[in-house]
């Protein structure tokens, strides 16, 4: 019975939805206020109704129904509660589900929050919101219905792929999802603005929060991801370049643009056209990356759906939102009005720069991604694109950004003084080059460029502190006056100087691991010892254990500083019920220079076991310096400035004054 | 100004196109890279399913075995872990090149499909030959 509400709730939310793509488009165009009122209404119950059908078809899985087909194709009574729970978006149907869901939490939210958003603007919005609902509702109800069932019922489900089955999984799509479909909200905004024909500083105000809430949960998901690729797919690295994370990282990457150029939106009134269709890529790149992780056209373990006919329909959706997006853009575009010039060493300046710079590095990402689909769809030669083509075309693109970062916020608008920025910087140069040339005399081994990569990190902390300081006037004033001054800071530029120096912390992780990464595969009997890193490892021995759904190989390891015990490190071979599946769970231990990641292997035919130990220097910086940006992100969104309901139309009309 | 900018673009443009031409992989089945006589020393990605029997534990680390397509074969020697997904009997995608003897040294093996899914090359080149379809699972040879 309740999956049959589920499936019914999901039909009157496809009603609602087209309910709400059309009637307020017509009341915007007649003037109707109380039918362009009514768009609130619209979205505040297709998340009801929505939420419903969601909450049946977890109810389905937390109580094992494998009457429906979605259950007993994805789940097992035996699997741990969390793992029934996440195993609602473990799967094709379950996951557009989970899309649509917060495709109408964000169009409630908009609706609930958007009380000061002119009336015509907040319509067209929610009406933009409301077409995508409807496309992607059909697509669930037409090719991918999780509601379906199965008679007889299936005594015993057949379980979610075990490496799946992982608390950091778990959540990481949800991130992911509030991420992409968070974009929507900015897209709506530029087809809502591309239809009134106006954009101002107004507008960006508006926009601005969305963005940033859905680049922070991007940052989290994509973060998320790479960290558990990290500790569960056994191979110590934490990037593969694998088409399934692109997919995460391009959107990420135009959001990144979006964020800095929505600022000159804001506050010049320039860049307008640009950032339009910034908004617009960055959903269409959203679109992109839920296609190629949904069409099973990649070779990955997240492509679960193998269904040519779904690849279709998505195909279809992609060349309906973003075709017609981007018609409307050359259309309305031109009627844009321009403002606001600025010469080219200004703070304008330089975020058009980092645009340039994003943009391309995201074509680049792009291009990698989606090359070997498209030759083989034309000659049928099938090609392989890897990690040394992104190191060779991203890397380039990045350094000469993350050079420019601390100088950015250092300029003023309009015209900037060159001179007086590299002034104000030479302290935190200093600093980089002195890191960089200690680093360099130290270091035995590895590229002679990682030094310099540190150095890059370094300048990055210390030029976004530096902004900090010139803000607080730190050396300046009295420390007296200065938790006044620091009061007096708008949160949104802490929000940036962390998320800057987060960025560094970053940098500083990924140069560390990829260059100076120990690294150790060999065959350990029980006794036997390996050296690595100044530490001693021995393989104490094999235990049997077990767990809810698994059974496992558990090796235990002694770790050793001198004669001094550290750890014991424990590294197991899973065998999963009911699919036999072996996964491989690592154990690191983590040091203040960094983690010593072991995992084991095959037996092999002697009694010993093959056994990987990597010692990773720094490597949690690396997704350490993710939630620091997440909380620069934060920090900045709880700014009273760009609360929701802060910013009014005729107030902000004019430019706002540079700070 | 717009110089400067159309200058960073065509930069990035040439970079990428630059480094898709230096860095692209091609992958073969055994019987492509026969007839294809890939040179040796030359990178490329060789797909097919492991031969059963033809797994062999070397000193150490090292490990050789067959890849085929059930036509022809082409023996690998790789030296690493294997992933938790290698089966005898089930698809494989190796990266390597061919030595001077006609064996494919492989540095990297992947195995990313369970018993559901098999590497999409892999299922390609096997459906060509009709060995196997979609949907169905070597599951004989699952352990």
């Amino acid at each position: 019975m309740i999956p049959e509400i589920g499936h019914f709730a999901l039909i009157l939310a496809l009603a609602t939805a087209l309910y709400q793509f059309v009637m307020p488009l017509l009341g915007a165009w007649k003037g109707d206020v109380a039918v362009m009122r009514s768009a609130s209404w619209a979205a505040g119950a297709q998340f009801v109704l929505i939420g419903m059908a969601f909450s049946a078809l977890t109810w389905a899985y937390v109580t094992s129904d494998f009457s429906v087909a979605n259950v007993y194709e994805n789940s097992h009574s035996a699997k741990p509660l969390l793992y029934q729970f996440a195993g609602v978006w473990g799967n094709h149907e379950g996951s557009m589900l989970l899309w649509v869901l917060i495709l109408s939490v964000f169009g409630a939210a908009v609706a609930f929050f958007g009380s000061n958003l002119p009336l015509t603007l907040k319509a067209r919005v929610l009406a933009v919101q409301g077409s995508i609902g409807v496309a992607f509702l059909l697509f669930i109800l037409l090719t991918s219905n999780p509601f379906l069932r199965l008679n007889p019922a299936p005594i015993e489900g057949h379980g979610l792929n075990p490496i799946l089955q992982d608390p950091a999984l778990a959540f990481h799509p949800p991130m992911l999802y509030c991420g992409y479909v968070g974009m929507s909200v900015a897209f709506s905004f530029a087809m809502a603005a591309l239809i009134e024909g106006k954009v101002d500083a107004a507008w960006a105000r508006w926009v601005r929060p969305w963005t940033l809430g859905a680049w922070m949960f991007l940052t989290v998901g994509i973060a998320m991801g790479s960290w558990w690729a990290y500790y569960e797919l056994g191979w110590g690295g934490f990037w593969f370049w694998d088409p399934v994370e692109n997919a995460s990282f391009m959107p990420w990457l135009v959001a990144t643009a979006l964020l800095h150029s929505s600022i000159v939106v804001e506050r010049r009134n320039a860049l307008k056209v640009w950032t339009i269709l910034l908004s617009i890529l960055a959903f269409s790149l959203s679109l992109v990356g839920t296609f190629l992780v949904r069409s099973g056209v990649l070779t990955s373990v997240h492509a679960f759906a193998v269904d040519p006919q779904r690849g279709i329909f998505i195909l279809g959706i992609l060349t309906v939102f973003i075709g017609g997006a981007l018609a409307l853009y050359a259309w309305r575009a031109p009627s844009l009005q321009q403002g606001g010039l600025f010469a080219p060493v200004s703070r304008e300046g330089a975020l058009v720069v980092n645009n340039l710079l994003l943009a391309s590095a995201a074509a680049a990402v792009f291009i990698g991604t989606l090359y070997p689909l498209a030759l083989e769809a034309l000659n049928g030669a099938k090609i392989s694109v890897g990690a040394p083509y992104f190191n060779m075309t991203f890397g380039p693109l990045m350094v000469p950004l993350l050079i420019l970062v601390p100088a950015g916020p250092l300029l003023s608008w309009k015209r900037a003084d060159a001179w007086g920025v590299a002034q104000r910087l030479w302290v935190a140069a200093v600093i980089a080059l002195v890191v960089s040339v200690t680093v360099l005399a130290f270091q035995h081994r590895g590229p002679w460029l990682a030094p310099f990569g540190i150095g890059l990190g370094i300048w990055l902390i210390f030029g976004s502190l530096t902004e900090l300081a010139e803000r607080t006037m730190i050396f300046r004033i009295p420390l007296a006056r200065l938790s006044t001054r620091l009061r007096g800071l708008p949160r949104s530029s802490f929000g940036m100087t962390l998320a800057h120096l987060g960025l560094g912390v970053t940098v500083i992780g990924i140069v560390s691991v990829t260059a100076w990464r120990y690294e150790s595969i060999t065959v350990m009997k029980p006794g036997g010892t390996v050296n690595i890193a100044g530490m001693a490892v021995t393989f104490l021995g094999e235990a049997p254990a077990t767990g809810p759904n698994y059974t496992a190989d558990a090796g235990h390891f002694d770790v050793k500083v001198g004669d001094r015990k550290v750890t014991t490190l424990i590294s197991e071979k899973r065998t999963f019920e009911p699919s036999h599946q072996t996964t491989t769970e690592v154990g690191i231990h983590t040091f203040a220079t960094g983690d010593l990641y072991l995992a084991i292997g095959d037996k092999a035919p002697d009694g010993g076991r093959t056994v990987r130990i990597y010692f990773n220097p720094l490597a949690p910086f690396i997704w350490f310096g993710g939630v620091i940006m997440f909380l620069g992100g934060a920090l900045s969104l709880s700014d009273r400035r760009y609360r929701v309901g802060a910013p009014r139309r005729a107030r902000n009309a004019l430019p706002q004054a540079a700070e | 100004m717009i110089v400067g900018g159309l200058g960073l673009l065509a930069a990035a443009c040439g970079l990428i196109l630059y480094a898709i031409s230096d860095t692209l992989v091609f992958f073969y089945t055994p019987s492509e890279a026969i007839a294809k006589s890939v040179a040796p020393g030359t990178r490329f990605r060789l797909g097919g399913l492991v031969e059963k029997g033809s797994l062999v534990r070397g000193q150490g680390t090292h490990i050789t075995f067959t890849v085929t397509d059930t036509d022809k074969q082409m023996p690998v020697s790789y030296t690493g872990v294997l992933p938790d997904l290698f089966r005898e009997g089930q698809g494989v995608v190796a990266e390597g090149k061919l030595n001077a003897a006609g064996v494919f040294v492989a540095d990297t093996v992947l195995a990313k499909h369970d018993e559901k899914y098999m590497p999409k090359e892999v299922a390609d080149a096997l459906k060509k030959k009709g060995v196997w379809q979609e949907g169905e699972a070597p599951k004989g040879s699952v352990q």
